[in-house]
């Protein structure tokens, strides 16, 4: 085994002090020792987007990340989305446009989502397209899924 | 989709090891040695087995369609003494942290003598080993006077087709963990999915342990398709290990695992021909097949190709008919079910056939089809062969109808100007359209039990399973429906062996028909203690109380007193005065039985544009029509629907698992197992209908899970034909770009 060192994670806003070994990937940090499943793993090649989590707000492949690259920087997961026990517009559309049937992609999606929302909130139907592509559902055929994302990026320019 | 879900990798328990699988690098070889004294010196690692570790343990058995002469083709949860493909288990390293049993499996050092490998189905047999062949069975399915038929023919289509080999691949990979309750006796596993009962039964039979002292838990499920839930060495590992360690075992696949040892499917080449008259009436077909089993025979054994051999013959009438399927074995991952398994094969075979046929016979493909439909006066139409054990009775169906429905959707004669006139204008655009039969429902039973809690919450055990497609919603509704409670106060369990004894679990479509009408039925048994007892106190008769939100009222009025469910449920606790000598709780148990299955059908119709230069298949319109009987859920239909397409489209255009000469994968990772995004696929139409519901339950229900895929290949292929403008230019899937080009160079070389 190597050795170890000491990072902190700052997962929605909780300072997470864990100690990882170099090789340890940031998504295995988040769900194994910092406890927070929501982020799933469905390659481990940065190919799917399961693992994606918002770092700075740019959304990231934490599979492909090594958990001491993001010592100290602010990290969003799928947990931090709803706030107050109210969800998140974009959690709300896709149960509303039934964007989801498994549910293993959807936590990469919104994610993904979100960070593309927030930065790009005008955001043409074509070029959402274009970023929704880069992740992968086995599930849902996609559709359900872009109607939920320009459904909520409706509503999030609207509020 | 808050972070909540409890997938298999989210469960862990205190002191848990970690699985790690270390898979043979060669496609056939023999093991002279396995060293695992380096890796077994790493701290951190347990224990290390090979194949003698676990010769004790038999090989994993069928759940389905066993025939004679496969057993001996079974795979054991180790190889022992001889490896058959690239990835097969070799040795198991079990090691208390995930990255130390990875680095320990690297270790491991494997001698194996490497023999020659058999990659095609098609070729003749070769040895399985020393006295057995790669052919360990041929099914045959038949009736009439076929070659009666072939000699009164008018004319013969002849067609060699072939089907890539691809699968589910679902995006959460597998995992399973075992844990041992020494001080209960009890052996558990999560990550159970599908068919918890039926691997309930298998592990105990398998580790020599009572079934009533083996628990498994469904937790959620990351997409089923077929391919998850079935009984794999790695889960029967897990189990022995936790047995025989004293700790929580746990393994989770790597998507590299996944592609090459989780089950493959589709793998077929059709030699088929049909006779027919001048019209183009069928009079008979014949269809050898060769069915590419990979290297051994899994859980499903000969379900595939037996019900490719049946459903080959879709919604048509066919008055002769013959089928041999070979089953062979092939150094490469062992095959089992994707979604619509057999169907997507035989769909792709006979609708490239019908197309054939209306060029031979001078019509056009819609005419073709037409002409050979069963009609729906027919209905039931029996046909002289079964599959899966059950004869082919078509319960209900009109076809003809649903084929004019979907081309009036489309929009066919316009559509048809409209591309004469893209044509004329040079580009490759073409539409084409695919009929089909699906099955769904199969039984033999299914059972629930409900039970009102004194609260008034509704809890439906049921021992079907959950694999992403929106179980829990389906017979939460049919319960709230019929037992007249709120859907919100309905919390469905399933998938867990110690809430329910027996269960057949989510497969075959089965689990809205037959789940769905078992529900039902327990459903009526609780309203009706409920109902009893109510009119007891409030002095009138059942006949006169309805349930509306879980109040029960006289129907006659609108107001008046009234009794929740809650209040019935309390008084009858053990406990209650009021009870008398009812028994005690409001609950009840539905069972449904059904001894054959019903068939749903569909028609698809495919708009697409060829990209000369990159070989490219655009689908620019897509239609899926499907007759379902009743849908309970239509936004969950259409879900499925759209999943189904997807996937469809993947098999059709993208998705193929491929081998090097030395039966070497070529496709290990999602760089280079193309599954379509959400660029690929377009929007989808959808028609869901109800003209013909089943008669063989009150609410007529039937599957809804895999019409979505099914004819995906079939239409496409005959979109592609017209686009080109030359009938039968498409032989085999999937259409990548480069065979799409290889296509346009032979049909059209004068247009590159
Ligand atoms: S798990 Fe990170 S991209 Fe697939
Ligand atoms: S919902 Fe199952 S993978 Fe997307």
């Amino acid at each position: 085994m190597t050795k170890k060192t000491d990072v902190t994670l700052n997962i929605n806003g909780q300072t997470h002090n864990v100690s990882v070994e170099p090789r340890r990937t940031l998504a295995d940090a988040i769900r194994e020792d910092c406890g927070q499943t929501g982020t799933h793993i469905g390659c481990e090649h940065g190919v799917c987007g399961a693992c994606t989590v918002l770092i700075e707000g740019v959304p990231a492949r934490s599979c492909l990340m090594f958990a001491v690259q993001a010592d100290g920087k602010a990290i969003r997961t799928v947990e931090g989305l709803a706030e107050g026990g109210k969800l998140h517009p974009l959690q709300q559309a896709f149960m509303d446009c039934h964007g989801l049937q498994c549910g293993f992609c959807t936590p990469g999606f919104l994610m993904l989502a979100t960070g593309v929302l927030e930065r790009e909130p005008d955001i043409s139907d074509e070029d959402l397209v274009d970023v929704l592509s880069s992740n992968l559902c086995r599930c849902t055929g996609y559709q359900n899924i872009i109607k939920a994302v320009r459904m909520a990026a409706e509503q999030m320019r609207s509020s | 989709m808050t972070g909540k879900g409890m997938f298999a990798a989210d469960v862990s328990f205190p002191r848990q090891l970690h699985m790690r699988i270390v898979r043979s690098p060669f496609a056939h070889g023999l093991i002279r040695s396995i060293d695992t004294q380096t890796a077994s010196a790493l701290p951190g690692v347990v224990a290390i087995w090979t194949g003698d570790d676990v010769a004790d343990i038999p090989p994993i058995d069928f759940r389905l369609t066993r025939i004679e002469g496969l057993e001996s083709y079974r795979q054991h949860v180790l190889a022992q003494n001889r490896v058959r493909y690239v990835g097969e288990p070799v040795a198991a390293v079990f090691a208390t942290d995930a990255y130390v049993a990875e680095d320990a499996a690297d270790l491991v050092d494997l001698e194996i003598e490497e023999l020659p490998v058999t990659l095609d189905a098609s070729d003749a047999p070769t040895e399985f080993e020393p006295g057995r062949l790669t052919e360990p069975a041929v099914i045959r399915k038949g009736y009439g006077d076929v070659d009666g038929a072939f000699g009164a023919a008018h004319a013969v289509v002849e067609l060699d087709l072939s089907i890539g080999r691809h699968s589910g691949v679902p995006m959460e990979t597998r995992g399973a963990i075992g844990r041992y309750d020494a001080a209960r006796d009890i052996l558990e596993m999560y990550g159970a999915a599908k068919v918890p009962h039926w691997n309930r039964d298998q592990l105990a039979r398998m580790l020599g342990r009572d079934r009533t002292a083996m628990h498994l838990h469904e937790g959620h499920v990351g997409g089923g398709f077929g391919i998850r839930g079935e009984l794999y060495p790695e889960d029967v590992l897990v189990c022995a290990a936790a047995l025989r360690l004293g700790r929580p075992v746990k393994w989770i696949e790597d998507r590299r695992e996944h592609l090459i040892a989780a089950n493959h499917s589709r793998q077929q080449c059709h030699h088929v021909r049909a006779a027919i008259d001048v019209e183009g009436r069928i009079l008979g077909i014949e269809n050898e097949f060769f069915h590419d089993q990979g290297a051994y025979v899994r859980t499903h054994a000969a379900t595939v190709p037996d019900l490719a051999a049946a459903m080959l013959l879709g919604p048509y009438r066919i008055p002769n008919y013959r089928a041999v399927g070979h089953i062979r074995l092939t150094n490469k991952t062992p095959a089992g079910t994707y979604r619509a398994p057999g169907r997507f094969e035989s769909t792709f075979v006979r609708e490239r056939l019908m197309d054939a046929i209306a060029a031979r016979a001078g019509i056009t493909p819609v005419e073709a089809r037409r002409r050979n439909l069963i009609a729906s006066a027919e209905m039931p139409y029996k046909r002289p062969i079964d599959t899966l054990g059950t004869e082919v009775v078509l319960d209900s169906g009109e076809y003809a109808g649903l084929l004019d429905k979907a081309l009036k959707r489309i929009g066919w004669t316009t559509l048809q100007d409209e591309l004469k006139s893209r044509r004329a204008k040079g580009e490759l655009v073409g539409a084409g359209l695919g009929i089909f039969v699906e099955k769904s429902g199969l039984g033999p039973f299914d059972n629930v039990k409900i039970t009102v809690d004194p609260g008034g919450a509704v809890e439906i055990v049921t021992g079907a399973a959950s694999v992403g497609q929106g179980v829990e919603t389906v017979i939460a509704q049919i319960c709230a429906d019929t037992l007249g409670v709120d859907f919100d106060r309905i919390r469905v369990i399933h998938g867990q062996t110690d809430r329910i004894d027996e269960g057949l679990g989510a497969f075959a479509s089965r689990v809205t028909v037959m789940t769905g009408e078992a529900t039902r039925l327990g459903a009526l048994k609780v309203r009706q203690k409920a109902t009893e007892m109510a009119a007891e106190l409030l002095q009138c008769t059942v006949d006169e109380l309805g349930i509306v939100n879980g109040e029960i009222r006289k129907t006659a009025k609108a107001s008046g007193p009234s009794i929740s469910l809650a209040e019935i449920a309390r008084h009858l606790l053990p406990t209650s005065k009021t009870r008398g000598s009812r028994e005690p709780g409001l609950t009840g148990e539905g069972w449904f039985f059904s001894n054959h299955m019903n068939y749903p059908y569909g028609v698809h119709v495919a708009v697409v544009s060829l990209d000369r230069e990159t070989g490219h298949v655009a689908v620019e319109r897509y239609l899926v029509a499907y007759d379902i009987g009743r849908a309970v859920n239509p936004m969950l239909v259409e879900g499925q629907i759209a999943g189904g397409f997807a996937q469809g489209l993947g098999g059709t255009l993208f998705e193929e698992f491929t081998y090097d000469e030395r039966g070497e994968p070529m496709n290990v990772t999602f760089a280079d197992y193309l599954m379509p995004t959400a660029r690929e696929v377009p929007a989808l139409d959808v028609l869901i209908c109800e003209d013909a519901p089943s008669p063989l339950n009150p609410l007529g229900l039937k599957g809804a899970g895999e019409g979505g895929t099914n004819a995906v290949g079939a239409a496409i292929a005959s979109a592609i034909d017209d686009a080109l403008g030359v009938p039968g230019a498409v032989t085999q899937l999937p259409v990548t770009p480069q065979r799409m080009r290889d296509i346009l160079d032979r049909v059209l070389p004068e247009k590159r």
